[in-house]
Order: C-alpha cells, then sequence, then structure tokens
C-alpha cells in the first residue's frame, strides 16, 4: 500500500510519484475519470498497475493518496 | 584519444569487473552502464540509491552530513548544535564555503561549530540534560540567534535520547524555532537519506509557522529559490538574474538564507529547484498544501541559463517574459567574449565527472558551451530519477557510474583518458598524481561561483587555467619521458 503523491503536468495528464522507490511516472489511463467518480485501475506508463478506492468526486490534485499495487511489475 | 564505442565501453566494464569476487561483481555490474539517449527510463539500466559493497572505497558520506553538512549548516541566523562526539562538527565545520553576510559570531553563525561533546559519561547517562543545559548557555552568550536546531549524531539514535522533548520544552523557553532532526549517520545508504530528512524537518517544525498569518505583502512575482547552497556565492549570482527579470526573490534555500525567509517561503507563488536530489520533498510537499508549483532550473553555462529564464518566464505574465529576454540580451556580449576567448583553448576536450546531487548532470551544458565533452558521468548518492534526467543530457555510448569505487573510477580514467576529471577532494590528488588535470567540483575548487554569467566567466577560466597548466608537462620523470629513452638508446649504441 504506498502512498502516492499525484499531480497532472502541463499536458494534463496524471503523475504518479512514490518517493520511497523514486518512481515518477505518466498514468496512461484510470478507469474512472469524470467529475463525478474518479479511480479505480490505473495503468504507468512502466507497465505497472495500481488501484485507488474509487471516489464520488475528482480529488484536487496534487494529493497523497494510498494506492493497492495490483502486479509485481518488472 | 577517440571516443569509445559502445562494444568498447561494454568490453571496459566488463574488464574493470573482472577482479570482483562473483557476488560483488553481480552487484556492482547493475551500477555501471552505457548511456543510450533511446531509453526512456534509467531503471531499465543502472541500478541506483543501494547500499556500498563492503571492503569497496566509496565516496559517500552520511545522513548527518546531508542534514547538517547540506540542507540546515547554511542556514546563517540559526544555530546548528551538532549533538554527540565532538568530530562529526568539526571535520564538517565551514569546508563546503557557503558564503553569507552577516557578522560571524554576532548574528550570523555559519562558519562556527557548536557541538554537545559526548563523553563516555553522556552515553552512559544520555545527553539530554547537557542538551537543555547547552541550548540555555547559546541563548546567553549568543542571543541575536533566531533559532535552533539539534542535529543528531550516531550515538543519539542508539541510545534513544528524547531530543524532541527537549527541543520542545526549549522551545517554550527561549520562545524560538529549536527543531531536533533525527539525522543520525547509520540511517540509509547515503547523506540522500540526511537530505530527505531535513526536509520532513523543515516541514513539520517551521514551514507551518507563519499560516493563517497575511502582515507578509506578496506581489504576484515572488519565487523562492530551493536548493541552491551559495557555494562560492552561487545563489548570489543566480538571484541578481532572476531580480534583473522583474521577479522578486524572498527566500533562498539554504546558501545566505534565515529562519524568516524559510517561514515566508509558504507564501510565494512559485519555487524553482536547482539541486533537485536535495529539495524536492519541501517542493513537492508545499505543492500538495499550498499549491505553490514548483519547476527545476539549470544556471549553469549561458545556453542552459538562458532555456531556464524562458522557462521560468513563460510561468509569468508578459512583463517577466520581456525581462527575461532582457537579462539575456544584455549578458550576450559578456559571455560571447568569454566563448570566444576559452572555446579555442578548450574545444574538443573531454571531462569525466563524478559527483553529488545535481552536477553530474547540471554542469554538461557549460562544459559544451566551452566545446568540450562529458564523456563520463556519475552520482555518489543519486536516485533512479536523477539518472532519469541524467540520460537525455549525456551522448551515446557515454560510461555512466553510480556510486563508483576508488578502483572502477581509476581504471575508467586509465582506459578513456579524460582531458579533465571534475570530482571531490577525495580523488583530486590521486588523479592529480596519475597527471590529469583535476577540479575539485563540490565546492569550486575553493573558486566560484559558478551559476549564472557571472559564474560563467569563472567557470570558463578555472577550466582553462586547470587544463592548460604547463605543469601536466612536467609531471613524469625526465628519465621516463620519449625524449630521454631516446638519448639512452643513442648513448648505448
Amino acid at each position: 500500500m504506498p502512498s502516492v503523491m499525484l499531480k497532472k503536468n502541463a499536458e494534463g495528464k496524471l503523475v504518479f510519484y512514490v518517493p520511497k522507490k523514486d518512481l515518477e511516472e505518466v498514468a496512461e489511463s484510470i478507469e474512472f475519470d469524470s467529475p463525478e467518480k474518479w479511480g479505480g485501475k490505473v495503468l504507468l506508463s512502466d507497465g505497472s498497475k495500481y488501484y485507488f478506492e474509487p471516489m464520488n468526486e475528482q480529488p484536487d490534485f496534487p494529493v497523497t493518496l494510498r494506492a493497492k499495487r495490483l502486479d509485481s511489475g518488472e | 584519444m577517440a571516443a569509445l564505442t559502445k562494444e568498447e565501453t561494454e568490453a571496459l566494464i566488463q574488464e574493470v569487473l573482472e577482479v570482483y569476487p562473483e557476488q560483488a561483481r553481480k552487484d556492482r555490474a547493475k551500477h555501471l552502464a552505457i548511456n543510450d539517449q533511446s531509453l526512456e527510463k534509467s531503471n531499465k539500466c543502472i541500478t541506483s540509491n543501494r547500499k556500498s559493497q563492503p571492503g569497496v572505497m566509496t565516496i559517500r558520506g552520511c545522513a548527518y552530513a546531508g542534514s547538517k553538512g547540506v540542507v540546515w549548516g547554511p542556514i546563517k541566523d540559526m544555530i546548528h548544535i551538532s549533538h554527540g562526539p565532538v568530530g562529526c562538527g568539526q571535520y564538517s565545520r565551514a569546508g563546503r564555503r557557503n558564503y553569507y553576510v552577516g557578522t560571524t559570531g554576532v548574528n550570523t553563525f555559519g562558519t562556527m561549530n557548536f557541538t554537545s561533546d559526548f563523553t563516555e559519561k553522556d552515553i552512559v547517562f544520555g545527553g539530554d540534560k547537557k542538551l537543555a543545559k547547552i541550548m540555555n548557555e547559546i541563548e546567553e552568550l549568543f542571543p541575536l540567534n533566531k533559532g535552533i536546531s539539534i542535529q543528531s549524531e550516531c550515538p543519539i539514535g542508539l541510545i534513544g535520547d528524547d531530543i524532541e522533548a527537549v527541543a520542545k520544552k526549549a522551545n517554550k523557553e527561549i520562545g524560538k524555532p529549536v527543531v531536533p532532526v533525527r539525522c543520525e549517520g547509520f540511517r540509509g545508504v547515503s547523506q540522500s537519506l540526511g537530505h530527505h530528512i531535513a526536509n520532513d524537518a523543515i516541514r513539520d517544525w517551521v514551514l507551518e509557522n507563519r499560516d493563517g498569518d497575511e502582515s507578509f505583502p506578496t506581489t504576484p512575482y515572488d519565487v523562492a529559490v530551493i536548493g541552491d547552497y551559495n557555494i562560492g556565492g552561487d545563489a548570489w549570482a543566480s538571484r541578481t538574474l532572476l531580480e534583473e527579470m522583474g521577479l522578486r526573490v524572498v527566500a533562498q534555500w539554504s546558501g545566505d538564507g534565515t529562519i524568516a525567509e524559510i517561514e515566508k517561503t509558504p507564501k510565494v507563488k512559485l519555487n524553482l529547484i536547482h539541486c533537485y536530489r536535495s529539495m524536492n520533498y519541501i517542493a513537492r510537499h508545499m505543492e500538495e498544501k499550498y499549491k505553490i508549483p514548483w519547476i527545476e532550473y539549470n544556471f549553469f553555462g549561458p545556453t542552459k541559463i538562458a532555456e531556464s529564464l524562458r522557462k521560468i518566464a513563460a510561468l509569468f505574465d508578459e512583463t517577466i517574459q520581456a525581462g527575461a529576454e532582457k537579462v539575456i540580451a544584455k549578458y550576450q556580449a559578456e559571455y560571447d567574449a568569454v566563448i570566444a576567448k576559452y572555446k579555442p583553448r578548450l574545444q574538443g576536450k573531454r571531462v569525466m565527472l563524478y559527483i553529488g546531487g545535481l552536477r553530474p548532470r547540471h554542469v554538461i551544458g557549460a562544459y559544451e558551451d566551452l566545446g568540450m565533452e562529458v564523456v563520463g558521468t556519475g552520482y555518489e548518492f543519486g536516485h533512479n530519477d536523477d539518472y532519469d534526467r541524467t540520460i537525455k543530457e549525456m551522448g551515446n555510448a557515454t560510461l555512466i557510474y553510480d556510486d563508483v569505487t576508488g578502483y572502477e573510477f581509476e581504471e575508467f580514467v586509465k582506459r578513456v583518458q579524460p582531458d579533465l576529471i571534475g570530482s571531490g577532494i577525495k580523488e583530486k590528488y590521486i588523479f592529480q598524481k596519475m597527471g590529469i588535470p583535476f577540479r575539485q567540483m563540490h565546492s569550486w575548487d575553493y573558486s566560484g561561483p559558478y551559476h549564472g554569467y557571472d559564474g560563467f566567466a569563472i567557470f570558463a577560466r578555472d577550466m582553462d587555467m586547470t587544463l592548460n597548466n604547463p605543469c601536466w608537462k612536467q609531471v613524469k620523470a625526465p628519465w621516463k619521458t620519449e625524449e630521454s629513452s631516446k638519448v639512452t638508446v643513442a648513448a648505448g649504441a
């Protein structure tokens, strides 16, 4: 359950940052990404997958959230 | 000597690794790589921020060095107590040349050493009482200090002293910030964790001091310079450029900085990060908590300076953008003259670097402006995000080495034969004795500043005076030169 710092980059894409792992990666896709619902499975550009508990509104980026790692990666 | 091809570099790495026992060889192989610009992510080619191998010579420092020496030390109006035995503070005292303005011992304390000087007694019975006493003494002797930080050395964590409690009590008594920093040297694998711990201490104990206090008048052009330690005056050379383009520099973190500046930083509009490695943590925190955006910039060499000034200006309105262009135009004659003078003397020279947090990638541009080429670079304590940012800056098939050992570095140099090496004091004399020009790039070899346009002129002069120094022709013993061997042969015949 790593803490992930999320922010939007200049192109409006979601950037993932996990301090402990020096992981700085752009999110390719997010399962739910609408004003009413946000979260679910997130696929990063390096191929790893994370899961956020879906929430009822867009979080106010940048924000730190707990994520679940879905695969072992690498 | 011509540049190595990819295959030759690969062979060189294998050759160097040969002497290690199998386990060590496997481990070290992950830290040595050949640059490939097509890679997006460095973790495909290099491993970093791992514990050094026992038995090899590493050049890394400790968490205390990262916190006291780098992040906290330069804050000039605070007193930083090296809490523990006397050596750590004394041997790191003033060595980094963080310049500052002020009267040392009266209102600034940068080059002084404050320590609790632990003895056996303190280890056995605990040092908390001594610490409390020291803070009272400090208040009495140096009443103009603006705060105290307690920089833990190894024994504090080992004996379990409660410095937080002492700090809280002292804070009430003296009414100034007292910051306990848990930067015991044994934490982490290098000074890098010390930077992180120091950033977290600022976050927890200092940054929110003025939350809700709106008495500080702000402007839309407020910025903070973060991660510039004013080595040889670097931050001043950077600050003038930013101010000339119309920005207001509210805080300098932490070279020539004060605690008041740090407390005011949450009021700025943009954080400018020079040393990403040591201060990105606090920038990310401020982005999340205070919604202050941050960008990285690079003030080494005119190409990168112009690039950075435009990048910074793009985040502000037209007056600042025009200001940036004006600054670049104003200094153009100056830096063109520097390049015209030194480029012919330095053109085509090859450089190998092995330094700390930002320079292995940031100075590449400055060398390229002088027509030089960086053929190898590496970080003492960089993380993968540093290498991500380095890959694009370096040429293809150049060497990248992480936490390089003394042996590896020497072998690389013998084979690559660079014209100049830029690294730290521990490497300096080895390479000078090998007859290779060397610059100590941690504190600019007692020179500087190297940032900004003013710094570039000094940088170019220093590189020239090192590289083209006639002494390098005298390093070989007279009877070992080619000419003398010819004479001997002639005499023998």
